[in-house]
């Protein structure tokens, strides 16, 4: 900010509003950003439990009057406008916990935070571009609430079409205007992607300290490099796939409508072009941070880098050339499959090299288990375990058993909803004491790690059994057989919920407390350069450039 | 351990299973049910027998994770070991967990590929062909013979169950029985075209391993050869709108003979003869369920 600099006065911060709105201070948009991302979790997480708890019983108990109370329909109506709810319920849970949730904690968040300290810049490369970038994602979001809204099919509110949003399903399926703003809101959101990937690339090209080269740079911030490029090089496909729609919508044109020589199957194509990549997204920049408490809390450094940060490089680059397997059962070709089936499974490689060097780091370690390190060990675990089944689902043969039942539903939960978020609050509890100077009560943070990691397990384990059994996903109601797995599910996420209580605690907690923390609260285990600013740091860091050895 | 579960469960079902004994067989989902549902065609058989094959890796491997992690945190915590060693490279074993993982994935990949191409080779010519289109929220099935039989498949409404003779829950249950089943004969290839009207659905029948896109504009093709007679579900797979999860697909399967009949008194009067093959079915099976 113009005037800031001219005042050049290290903590000379603007006061009030004109701080945090007209923010150009890496550190402040990154804890907008994770404010933001608390606030799109509890949101989508309250989807996920109203879903759970429709699904605890077979037959229909929670939506008709959920849309009664909503939309103010009433019988008939309201059982209709309740089963639509549902769908536009599961539409959202997962386009806000993507979009609005994890996107923004670990990119937006904990990269725009972290990767500056750490590679000894003083900021951003482009620091307005930088406030942009989180300013449009409120936009988006209420652009998505407003979705839930408004009329999609007839008798019905809300994008029912899942995050995946095919045609004709997402065209002629829903002709109202919920779709429209779902689109503009992916719109806006990807814009505050792409800039933000830019912003990040460009840092990390040419702002790291003198002597820290890229082979030394540290892991997240190569995660976040990787993350960058495939952002910038994915969400323009989706862009382009959801403008498509948007013109199939409301001006006429037929890309994905059959009647007209359009194909259905070239819309997911495109989309599963973007959503691949987008999966690993979500998930590098947690195996960066992941990397980090691992070696901070086993006194060592982390086992085998240039293996680690090549084989995020390579899980990005043939995460760009596996997008057919979402759609073995689309009617692609014998030999499409094949080739899809073998270039998923080359994935398990560079994912297994990462596994087994977090595992390489601790042995022989000096591990001291603070609350970050609980996180990392349990996101490690229960990433291999939706890992291996990846694995089977990348078996075309198998797959066609399995696709669009529950057991996709817990491979995909026990990798994002287990892997990332448990990353999230992994670097949450690692981080907290850096960004605020204050340390949360270490009892509070162990509860929500026990009582979260029982919840999300109990939720998501049996939905294996259900898949197994042919349940398929995206149900309201079930056949009486699947009832005992998925009470036992339900119970799991209502668990899970009160952990978040938990975590929400936790955090008022931290801050009435006022414990301080110190500028470095792990021992000479944490080496990265954030550990040698003081807690929080000071507005502006690295006014004098750090040296790397 | 699996299967000792399964045999508990059984025997706890043992009292539904007397008036059930149609379906011994079973065409439909369990009570806390953990594997696959029981096959009907070779090709699930084949599927089962590789998804079991795999959690032989995988298994093994998420356990050999878990015991690694319990080793660093009994022998490397900071109690037991104050020093941390300074190591941070190995090639050998770098290399090892490269190409370890390479030689399990070959592993798996060979039966994959062997079950994938099974997938689309069906043993012989189809005998009888059906399309079946999805519609939100039902199925129009399109028996393709000389003279074309097509008739509409719609979840069975409660106030239909005494007028269709479908009042038996457990071989009828709620929101996967129909008003009008799939026909067809048991042990004939039956090639399935598959395509959507409105929205994209999906057909898929979980014990007989097939699972296809009902996508508008195209058809796509996938075949079954059921071993067994029986009355075998399935469930819409592709969200298709409100009553996504009440567009069930029942396949009847049942010998050559009673097919034809079936087929030849269809074509004139489909209740009536549904009606009589559920007469001749039922009754043919008590005596089968006997030598169980």
């Amino acid at each position: 900010m113009a005037h800031a600099a001219a005042h050049d006065d290290h903590d000379h911060k603007p006061r009030g509003w004109v701080r945090w709105v007209n923010s150009t201070n890496h550190k402040d948009i990154g804890t907008l950003y994770l404010i933001f991302a608390i606030m799109a979790g509890i949101i989508g997480g309250f989807l996920s439990i109203m879903m759970r708890w429709e699904l605890a019983e077979p037959g229909i108990q929670i939506f008709p009057g959920l849309a009664s109370m909503v939309y103010g329909v009433n019988g008939d109506a309201a059982l209709d406008a309740g089963k639509s709810m549902f769908n536009a319920f599961t539409t959202a849970h997962a386009l806000i916990m993507i979009f609005f949730m994890v996107m923004p904690a670990l990119i937006g968040g904990f990269a725009n935070w972290m990767v500056p300290i750490m590679i000894g810049a003083p900021d951003m490369a482009f620091p307005r571009m930088n406030n942009i970038s989180f300013w449009l994602l409120p936009p988006a979001f209420i652009l998505l609430l407003t979705s839930m809204f408004v009329p999609s099919a007839p008798g019905a509110y809300g994008v029912g079409g899942g995050w995946t949003i095919y045609p004709p399903m997402s065209t002629s399926g829903q002709p109202g205007p919920a779709m429209d703003l779902a689109i503009l809101s992916i719109h806006i959101a990807g814009a505050s992607s792409i800039l933000g990937a830019i912003n990040f690339i460009t840092t990390i090209f040419n702002m790291r300290a003198p002597g820290m080269t890229l082979h030394k740079m540290p892991l997240f911030a190569w995660s976040v490099l990787v993350t960058a490029f495939l952002l910038l090089l994915s969400l323009p496909v989706l862009a382009g796939a959801i403008t498509m729609l948007l013109t199939d919508r409301n001006f006429g044109t037929s890309f994905f409508v059959p009647e007209n020589g359009g194909d259905p199957i070239l819309f997911q194509h495109l989309f599963w072009f973007f959503g691949h990549p987008e999966v690993y997204i979500l998930i590098l920049p947690g195996f960066g941070i992941v990397s980090h408490i691992i070696a901070t809390f086993s006194r060592k450094p982390v086992f085998g880098y240039l293996g680690m940060a090549y084989a995020m490089v390579a899980i990005g680059a043939v995460g760009f050339v596996v997008w057919a397997h979402h759609m073995y059962t689309t009617g692609i070709s014998l030999n499409a499959q094949r080739y899809f089936v073998f270039a998923t499974m080359v994935i398990a490689v560079p994912t297994g090299i990462k596994i087994f060097s977090w595992i390489a780091t601790m042995w022989g370690g000096s591990i001291s288990f603070r609350t970050p390190m609980l996180w990392a060990v349990g996101f490690i675990f229960l990433f291999t375990v939706g890992g291996v089944t990846g694995v089977q689902l990348a078996n075309a043969g198998l797959d066609r058993s399995l696709q669009d039942t529950y057991y996709v539903v817990a491979h995909f939960h026990y990798v994002l909803s287990l892997g990332a978020v448990f990353a999230i609050f992994a670097g949450w509890y690692y981080w907290f004491p850096k960004m605020t100077g204050y340390m949360y009560s270490p009892f509070i943070a162990r509860a929500h790690f026990w009582i979260m990691f029982i919840g999300v397990n109990l939720v998501f384990f049996p939905q294996h059994f259900l898949g197994l059994s042919g349940m398929p996903r995206r149900y309201i109601d079930y056949p009486d057989a699947f009832a005992g797995w998925n009470y036992v599910s339900s119970v799991g996420s209502y668990i899970s919920g009160i952990s978040v209580l938990i975590f929400l605690y936790g955090v008022f907690e931290a801050f009435r407390k006022k414990r301080v923390a110190g500028a470095n609260p792990w021992g000479e285990g944490a080496t990265t350069l954030e550990w040698q600013l003081p807690s929080p740091p000071p507005y502006h860091q690295w006014e004098q450039l750090p040296k790397v050895k | 351990m699996k299967r000792a579960m399964k045999k508990f469960l059984a025997g706890a079902g043992a009292a539904s299973m007397v008036f059930a004994g149609s379906v011994a067989q079973a065409a439909q989902p369990q009570p806390w049910e953990m594997t696959f549902q029981p096959a009907a065609t070779a090709i699930m058989s084949q599927i089962t027998w590789f998804e079991r094959y795999t959690l032989w890796f995988i298994v093994p491997i998420t356990l050999f994770v878990l015991f690694l992690l319990a080793w660093c945190i009994l022998k490397y915590r900071a109690s037991v070991n104050p020093t941390p060693s300074k190591t941070s490279h190995n090639t050998l074993i770098e290399v090892a967990w490269t190409l370890g993982p390479v030689l399990i994935l070959l592993a798996i990949a060979v039966p994959s590929f062997q079950l994938l191409t099974a997938q689309y080779s069906p043993p012989e010519e189809p005998k009888l062909t059906v399309k079946a289109t999805g519609n939100q929220w039902n199925w129009d099935y399109e028996y393709q013979v000389e003279q074309p039989l097509s008739f509409n498949s719609a979840i069975l409404a409660d106030g239909d169950r005494a007028g269709l003779g479908k009042e038996d829950k457990a071989k009828y249950p709620r929101l996967l029985a129909v008003d009008n089943e799939m026909v067809v004969p048991v042990g004939v290839v039956v090639r399935v075209l598959v395509t959507g009207a409105d929205v994209i659905h999906a057909y898929a029948v979980p014990a007989f391993g097939i699972k296809v896109d009902a996508v508008p504009g195209r058809i796509n093709e996938t075949w079954f050869k059921a071993e067994k007679e029986g009355l075998y579900y399935g469930q819409c797979s592709e969200l298709c709108g409100k009553d996504h999860a009440f567009m069930p697909i029942a396949v009847r399967v049942v010998s050559e003979k009673q097919y034809e009949t079936w087929l030849a008194a269809a074509k004139a009067d489909l209740p009536g003869a549904n009606k009589a093959l559920m007469a001749e079915v039922d009754g043919t099976n008590k005596v089968a369920s006997a030598g169980n």
